[in-house]
């Protein structure tokens, strides 16, 4: 229980005193684009988010026990020595019944805030590509390039089983696929990223102002912004300060620029480019790069010339930081390693692994970052605990999606 | 968009080929059971909404659900109700088992064809 949350002391047999869990969707933040949503529709919302819950509060536990008292003793009498890497765990496990029906029924979860959500944004779309039209045609802060090739490790699997991905337009003007983005992905996070899914850039900007107290940025991009989830907070943080987020995709972008004039934050812009090549920039452009659970998504070039990038476009004595989920250490357990792999192979993120694996001191180090200049933290969801479970103190472990993340940046 | 559009759209299936766990057999039942146990969890909230309002005008009075004992008509009626219910979600059993009681006699339709073809 969140003593935080609950400041009057529950009576005694009141059921909320028990309550550990996502809050209610109709606490959610909303704004002009934001998809209405019947009873119905957040009751769907509500009980995705508690089947989440329920498979990593309830269902994990055996998934863990099932791995210690069988999948581990089997297969050291099959072979004869301990497992050597989380693929053998993984590999391992899917021959388990207790993981098996765990998959499934995360799988099935995922695709069922898919549906649920998407039905939301596709029966009011005539309405919601209005009001997005209404408040960014004409508007020089949203500037598309629908001439941009969309690179395969976007376009080969649709991340996190999303039909048609953060890029895919059904017509002219179209934002659907950035309302289904946002107004549903309360089913994973369970309320962890706070009323507006913004909990990772205020704990981005709580970071910053701890640790730099000084820094006053003029210039701030985000690579990877999406809807402006993560960038809002920083743009609010810093009001004279100009933010840009870059996207490849078109709908999430033009949902974005709506979302944040809807929300009051002005001094934002939003443009379709490839952080790979964002050559339209000069030199020394930014004070600030940002990118928020992003890496993941890439591929081992793109990133790396994705930090080629940050390193020609900062300014002298400016910061690059990516927020991620823990990387692989040799003394993180297999079956965690195992675990937070299964969005990899399961749930179409597929770089995902390689990307936690990854060295990436010597991927900053050879994109030109001087080692001594590296920065390592971590930061957990920002939130309003009033109304919202706070990460800090949730001992939940949902494999990969809690709103815990390791912070690696640098000072050019 | 139209509606038809709209339901296909939402269920569509994202890009990349989808991981089975179990027998496929089974997890597609699995998945329609959840899809199933999604929508009673969304009609009791329903429900639940209902009974709230109807507290807060003063239909209901709290307790009253509860305590509501329903007349001998009524009672029938919902029992009949249960039954009826129970017997079409397992209709496939009851089938299943006139079949075993039928001694194994029974005979596949494209069996009867090629014995009525042959008969000619």
């Amino acid at each position: 229980m969140n003593a935080s949350r609950n400041p009057q002391p529950p009576a005694a047999n009141d059921p909320s005193a028990a309550y550990d869990g996502p809050p209610d969707y109709r606490v959610i933040g909303r704004h002009a684009v934001f998809p209405e949503t019947s009873h119905d529709e957040i009751e769907r919302i509500n009980f995705l988010a508690q089947m989440n819950r329920h498979l990593a509060s309830r269902v994990v536990p055996g998934v863990k026990a099932a791995y210690d008292s069988r999948v581990v003793p089997e297969f050291e009498a099959r072979h004869g020595r301990p497992m050597a890497d989380r693929h053998e765990a993984r590999r391992a496990l899917l021959e388990d019944p207790a993981f098996q029906t765990w998959s499934a029924l995360r799988r099935m979860t995922m695709e069922q805030r898919q549906q649920a959500g998407r039905w939301s944004a596709l029966r009011q779309r005539e309405r919601l590509n209005a009001i997005a039209a209404d408040l960014t045609d004409g508007d020089p802060r949203l500037s598309l390039d629908p001439s941009l090739p969309i690179p395969r490790y976007v376009s080969a699997v649709d991340h996190h089983c999303m039909p048609g991905s953060y890029h895919t337009e059904y017509f002219p003007g179209d934002a659907v696929n950035g309302a289904n983005y946002d107004h549903a992905g309360f089913v994973t996070t369970g309320g962890l990223l706070g009323k507006y899914s913004d909990g990772g850039g205020h704990a981005v900007v709580k970071w910053v102002k701890r640790n730099l107290p000084d820094f006053r940025p003029q210039k701030i991009l985000e690579i990877g912004g999406t809807v402006g989830h993560s960038s809002l907070p920083l743009a609010q943080a810093f009001p004279e300060a100009d933010m840009t987020i870059v996207d490849l995709g078109a709908p999430v972008l033009r949902y974005g620029l709506a979302r944040a004039k809807s929300l009051g934050v002005d001094n934002i812009r939003f443009v379709q480019a490839s952080g790979e090549d964002l050559s339209m920039y000069p030199d020394a452009s930014f004070d600030w790069i940002q990118t928020t659970m992003f890496l993941h998504e890439l591929s081992t070039k793109a990133l790396r010339a994705i930090f080629a990038e940050t390193r020609r476009l900062l300014k002298p004595g400016g910061i690059v930081l990516h927020v991620e989920q823990p990387q692989y250490a040799p003394e993180m357990p297999l079956f965690e390693q195992a675990m937070r792999d299964w969005d990899a192979f399961y749930n179409n993120e597929p770089f995902w692994s390689r990307m936690h694996e990854m060295d990436l001191d010597a991927e900053m180090v050879a994109a030109g970052f001087e080692r001594d200049k590296l920065i390592h933290g971590g930061v957990t969801g920002v939130v309003d605990r009033e109304l919202f479970p706070d990460a800090e103190e949730d001992d939940t472990e949902d494999y990969g999606r809690k709103a815990a993340w390791h912070v690696i940046g640098a000072v050019a | 968009m139209s509606f038809a559009d709209a339901l296909a759209g939402a269920g569509a299936k994202p890009a990349g080929k989808r991981p089975y766990f179990l027998e496929p057999q089974v997890e597609r039942v699995l998945a329609i059971t959840m899809a199933m146990a999604q929508e009673l969890a969304v009609a009791r909230q329903r429900t639940d909404t209902l009974e709230r309002l109807l507290l807060e005008k003063g239909v209901l009075t709290p307790g009253e659900i509860d305590a509501f004992v329903p007349d001998r008509a009524a009672s029938a009626e919902r029992q009949m109700w249960n039954q009826e219910f129970i017997a079409r979600i397992l209709r496939i059993v009851q089938q299943e088992n006139e079949a075993a009681m039928g001694g194994g006699v029974d005979v596949a339709s494209g069996e009867v064809g090629e014995e009525l073809a042959s008969d000619a």
